[in-house]
């Protein structure tokens, strides 16, 4: 942001002489100096929106109390960030949020997370002197992965922004008019019937309820206490650096045999991990590649393992399609595998068995549901659970996982060369492709 | 055509008029100067809106100025053969000022009197479908001016003299605008009208793109010259076809004639306008709203700045001025600054165009000098308060503006004294409300547009105002509690101050200003749980004074849902008494029943021995 062909510019909030650079936000200047303006649908993975006016200030000879996240500093501006005007605008236009919004925060997927309830336990409100009837809509639960509760949407604006201008799918607008506004998909239907690739990036950027993962865990724990069903579960590799996050622990902290232990105290049968197939899909996904050089064919190849990914391409680039490796994603991989090669190793009637995996990216739910994902002869895998969800599964069994001992996976799924670690981080599935392609094609092993 | 035409006659076809009927006119008295065998020797054109909207069909004939009114196909028949061949003039339809005397000249018509016509200058004079017209009238002479003459320094610096003002409402130096636009560096630069006029009964844009299309073609490329732009664009509500229709046909005339697109009169200057049609939210008269809704996006506004002069359309420098604005342009270039100074006021030069609605007896479109007094436009042009009622109050600026109250009558019509009255020029709506007016439900009445109107993005718009609409419903209902007054004055003043366009920050404006200056009203319906102006159904009933009724039954005819009926007992007795030879029945009287009433008022006004009352 700050470059040296910015211009600076000098300007005072609450008293502080503040140095700030031309093209900066009064918000982002203003945070600098230590001030800690409250905001709401300002975030800054997405540009500001400037719907929610709770980030008003007073500027010397301005004209009403403009938002501050979308006033651009001005040289000898003189800002004041906390006057009584500013405390009862701000304090007004939250009550008038709350006027229409659900009060049941302690049923609400959000509770303890929601930024709606911090703002309004930080700006001390404790009674609103509104109240607006809003016209109840249902629960959209259409989408295998997200869900979405227009009674609880504030109208922020967050996820059209993210779902058009940062992901690029707009499957999310506007409808209506006034207190009529709406977030919908378009012609209010479900999501399921929208363009949406179930990145889930609304449901992580969305500040309140109103959008979120379909929740399964439930569904898991049901299953696992029943003692007729093998119940597998299998963990993609960004979970074991995510989930310790939940607990307290350094994000990116590894926790991999403390997961381990986890899973298997909460009653999985078998607990695998998605890593062995990751290296099957570097094999496959490395060896069509060094196929198509041969043959000259669609190139260059695109690794296929985000459903994500691969939904976006098939909706709004089929051009792409040829390109994409024919490769399954290592939870598919998995899925066909426990069903087939396992069961069979292991003597169990693969209709026996739930396919349970963990993963970081809501898009995976809806990938395990697309119907061309029966290589075993049925569903390949059952049930989709995001890292918070098991999160929550092991709160819930009473698990202080941050003091586990480390455990193991199970035999023979559960080995692997280490290499599939890296698809949890960006490039990593490129990386690994290529290190398997240099071995294949030198018959060298990688220094 | 013979080379002398005898008559002129103009038939008004703004919208106004041609819903009124006025092509059939055109048709009649076309067959009628055929039948007479003069169609050569008489003129008979189509022209825009001459203003005077209630009097329409209009038909005014030249070289006299004989001004009809009301004019039915028969009746041009009529005119045809009284008026052009044996020059009579039909006194029937010569329209009735207030005193009762009849005008048969337009400028002996006090509507007319007192108006000065800049913007509206070729409108009811030219047929807006004829590019010659608008030459005769000095048409694209400005731009052959700027064109040949005149540096866009020099345009910029003529505008900026003028001392001219946004006519779209807030009233931002035009000049200035132009020159923020010229001053940014790009590879592409637009120029906008904004003719999404929304104010309901503001229809002063929609009455020069009818009657003028011209003057804004030529005023936009003139413009174009100024700030370096080669492409306009037009927002047009859709509910203004013929206003589209007649700027389609403008802009066809304009590249036939070659004062619009390549090359302009030599001077290697290009410039191109296009038409965008909106689909009619008020919303989208907000510029950045406008400009989202012309890239085809939802029509919401977004922050400024960045201003449109530095990214608007597509992101590139936009100029945006509205309808009105631009008409003032190429009088203003062929006069000079220091005629259109010479007109209005200090502050404020030039005329404004209102839209004069409501309980006054001349509505219609009316273009005065700034800073005349409301006092002369509703007296002397307006002709007064039909019944001889007494003035109320006047809205000015539409749902975004404010009220004025009788006490200030003879504040003077600009840009400022409005604003510091509570109110708002805006587009120049002008509603006037007689002392039948309930203020806070025309307070209510026009939130519940705004409300409805408001694009639902910012907070305070979206949840103030309903929330402030809520606790007037409540206080029209008769359900107003103590504290209602203070609490949408705080909402009020919050949302004024946090909105984030235009629309939301104005939108308080009718509450607030009713509020100061109707507060007793206010309190009337809150305290009292009575409504002065007896218009809020729940505060208000009607009875029958059984000492002064006669029994005539007028009100139990007029009533429309049956809620009058004689007197229980009494009608018993007035059948048995009654129908013996000559013998007079006993009085009966009638009674109103409240479950049924649905309080319209028709018994009181039927009654003819004033024993209705309202309550």
């Amino acid at each position: 942001m700050m470059t040296d062909e910015k211009k600076k510019v000098n300007l005072t909030i609450d008293g502080i002489q503040v140095e700030a650079y031309e093209g900066d936000m009064v918000l982002d200047a203003a945070r600098r100096a230590g001030i800690d303006i409250p905001t709401l649908c300002y975030h800054p993975a997405i540009g500001p929106i400037g719907s929610c006016r709770v980030c008003v200030v007073e500027i010397e000879n301005g004209r009403g109390l403009p938002a501050s996240c979308v006033t651009p500093v001005r040289e000898g501006m003189v800002v004041r960030t906390n006057t009584e005007a500013v405390r009862e605008a701000r304090r007004t236009v939250v009550e008038l949020i709350l006027a229409s919004h659900p009060q049941d925060c302690l049923q609400c997927e959000r509770n303890g997370r929601c930024e709606l309830q911090a703002l309004a336990m930080r700006l001390g409100i404790r009674e609103t002197r509104f109240h607006r009837e809003k016209e109840h809509k249902e629960c959209d639960t259409s989408s295998p992965a997200l869900v979405r509760d227009a009674d609880k949407c504030i109208l922020c604006g967050r996820c059209v922004n993210m779902c058009a201008d940062v992901q690029n799918v707009a499957a999310l607008g506007f409808a209506y008019r006034g207190t009529d506004a709406l977030v919908t998909p378009m012609f209010e239907r479900g999501l399921a019937e929208s363009k949406c690739v179930s990145c889930g990036q609304c449901a992580k950027i969305c500040p309140v309820g109103a959008i979120h993962e379909k929740e399964e865990w439930q569904k898991v724990a049901d299953l696992i206490s029943d003692p007729n069903l093998h119940v597998v579960v299998q963990v993609a590799p960004a979970v074991r650096a995510a989930i310790g996050e939940e607990f307290g622990i350094p994000a990116g902290t590894p926790v991999t045999g403390k997961l381990a232990t986890a899973l298997k105290m909460l009653g999985f049968d078998a607990v695998f991990d998605t890593q062995f197939t990751a290296d099957l899909t570097i094999m496959e996904e490395g060896t069509e590649l060094i196929e198509r050089l041969k043959t000259k064919g669609p190139l260059p190849l695109i690794t296929s393992c985000s459903p994500g990914w691969i939904k976006y391409a098939e909706t709004f680039h089929p051009e792409f399609i040829p390109n994409l490796s024919s490769c399954k994603s290592p939870q598919q991989m998995m899925g066909a595998i426990i069903k087939t090669y396992y069961a069979k190793k292991a003597g169990i009637d693969p209709d026996k068995i739930v396919s349970v995996s963990v993963m970081p990216c809501t898009a995976k739910k809806s990938e395990c549901a697309r119907p061309e994902m029966n290589a075993s002869g049925r569903r390949d895998v059952d049930i989709v659970l995001t890292t918070r969800e098991l999160a929550c599964m092991i709160r819930q069994a009473g698990i202080r996982f941050q003091d586990l001992s480390d455990g193991e996976f199970d035999a023979p799924l559960g080995i692997s060369t280490g290499a599939g670690t890296i698809f949890g981080t960006t490039g990593g599935v490129m990386e690994a492709a290529l290190r398997t392609v240099y071995e294949i094609v030198t018959k060298k092993p990688l220094g | 055509m013979s080379p002398f035409i005898r008559a002129h006659i103009l038939v008004c076809s703004g919208a106004g008029c041609v819903s009124s009927g006025c092509h059939g006119v055109y048709d009649s008295l076309m067959r009628a100067l055929e039948e007479e065998g003069i169609l050569g020797e008489v003129k008979v054109i189509k022209t825009g809106c001459i203003g005077s909207c209630d009097l329409g069909p209009t038909v005014l004939i030249y070289p006299d100025g004989t001004f009809y009114q009301k004019v039915t196909p028969e009746d041009a028949k009529e005119i045809v053969e009284e008026h052009i061949v044996k020059g009579r003039p039909v006194a029937r339809l010569f329209p009735r000022q207030a005193e009762g005397e009849p005008a048969e000249n337009i400028s002996s018509l006090n509507f007319f009197k007192k108006q000065v016509k800049v913007v509206l200058r070729n409108c009811g004079v030219i047929d807006p479908e004829n590019i010659y017209e608008y030459v005769a009238r000095d048409g694209y002479e400005a731009l052959a001016r700027v064109l040949t003459d005149m540096t866009p320094k020099d345009v910029i610096d003529t505008i900026k003299q003028s001392g001219l003002r946004g006519r779209g409402g807030a009233g931002f130096p035009t000049g200035l605008k132009w020159e923020f636009a010229q001053r940014v560096h790009a590879d592409e630069k637009y120029v906008v009208c904004n003719a999404d006029e929304g104010d309901p009964g503001a229809f002063m844009d929609r009455s020069v793109l009818e009657g003028d299309p011209h003057s804004i073609v030529e005023a936009m490329t003139i413009a174009g010259y100024a700030i370096g732009a080669n492409q306009g664009y037009i927002y047009v509500r859709a509910e203004y076809p013929l206003a589209v229709s007649r700027l389609t046909h403008a802009i066809e005339e304009a590249h036939e004639f070659g004062v619009l697109g390549e090359n302009l009169f030599g001077s290697g200057f290009s410039f191109d306008l296009d038409i965008r049609v909106g689909a009619g939210a008020f919303v989208c008269g907000e510029e950045t709203a406008l400009l989202a809704s012309m890239e085809g996006k939802r029509g919401m506004p977004r922050p400024r700045p960045p201003f449109p002069a530095n990214e608007g359309l597509f992101r590139k420098p936009t100029l945006i001025n509205n309808v009105e604005t631009y008409a003032n342009i190429a009088p203003i270039i062929l006069k000079g600054p220091d005629w259109f100074r010479s007109i209005g006021t200090e502050k404020s030069p030039g005329t404004k165009v209102f839209a004069l609605a409501g309980k006054i007896n001349n509505t219609g479109l009316v273009e005065v000098p700034m800073g005349t007094t409301l006092r002369e436009i509703v007296y002397e042009i307006g002709g007064g308060i039909p019944g001889g009622k007494a003035f109320k109050a006047a809205q000015t600026g539409g749902p975004s503006g404010g009220c004025i109250p009788e006490s200030l009558l003879d504040i003077s019509m600009e840009y400022d004294t409005l604003t510091k009255a509570g109110a708002m020029m805006g587009s120049g709506g002008l509603i006037i409300m007689d002392e039948d007016t309930c203020m806070v439900d025309i307070a209510k009445f026009f939130l519940q547009f705004t409300q409805d109107e408001s694009c639902g993005k910012c907070v305070p718009c979206r949840e103030g105002t309903k929330v402030m609409l809520d606790i007037l419903t409540r206080i029209t209902e008769g359900k107003g509690q103590a504290g209602d007054i203070q609490t949408l004055e705080a909402l009020g003043k919050t949302i004024k101050n946090t909105a984030l366009c235009g629309l939301g920050q104005t939108a308080p404006n009718p509450v607030l200003s009713s509020i100061r200056y109707f507060r007793n009203e206010y309190e009337a319906h809150i305290d009292e749980k009575r409504c002065p102006g007896g218009v809020c159904k729940d505060l208000v009933g009607y009875e029958i004074d059984a000492e002064k009724c006669r029994g005539c039954s007028l009100c139990a005819k007029a009533c429309p849902t049956q809620a009058i009926h004689p007197v229980a007992g009494e009608a018993a007795l007035a059948e048995a008494s009654g129908g013996e030879g000559g013998h007079k029945p006993k009085r009966r009287t009638y009674e109103i029943d409240n479950s049924k009433c649905q309080k319209c008022g028709e018994c009181m006004s039927v009654c003819r021995f004033d024993a209705v009352s309202r309550r």
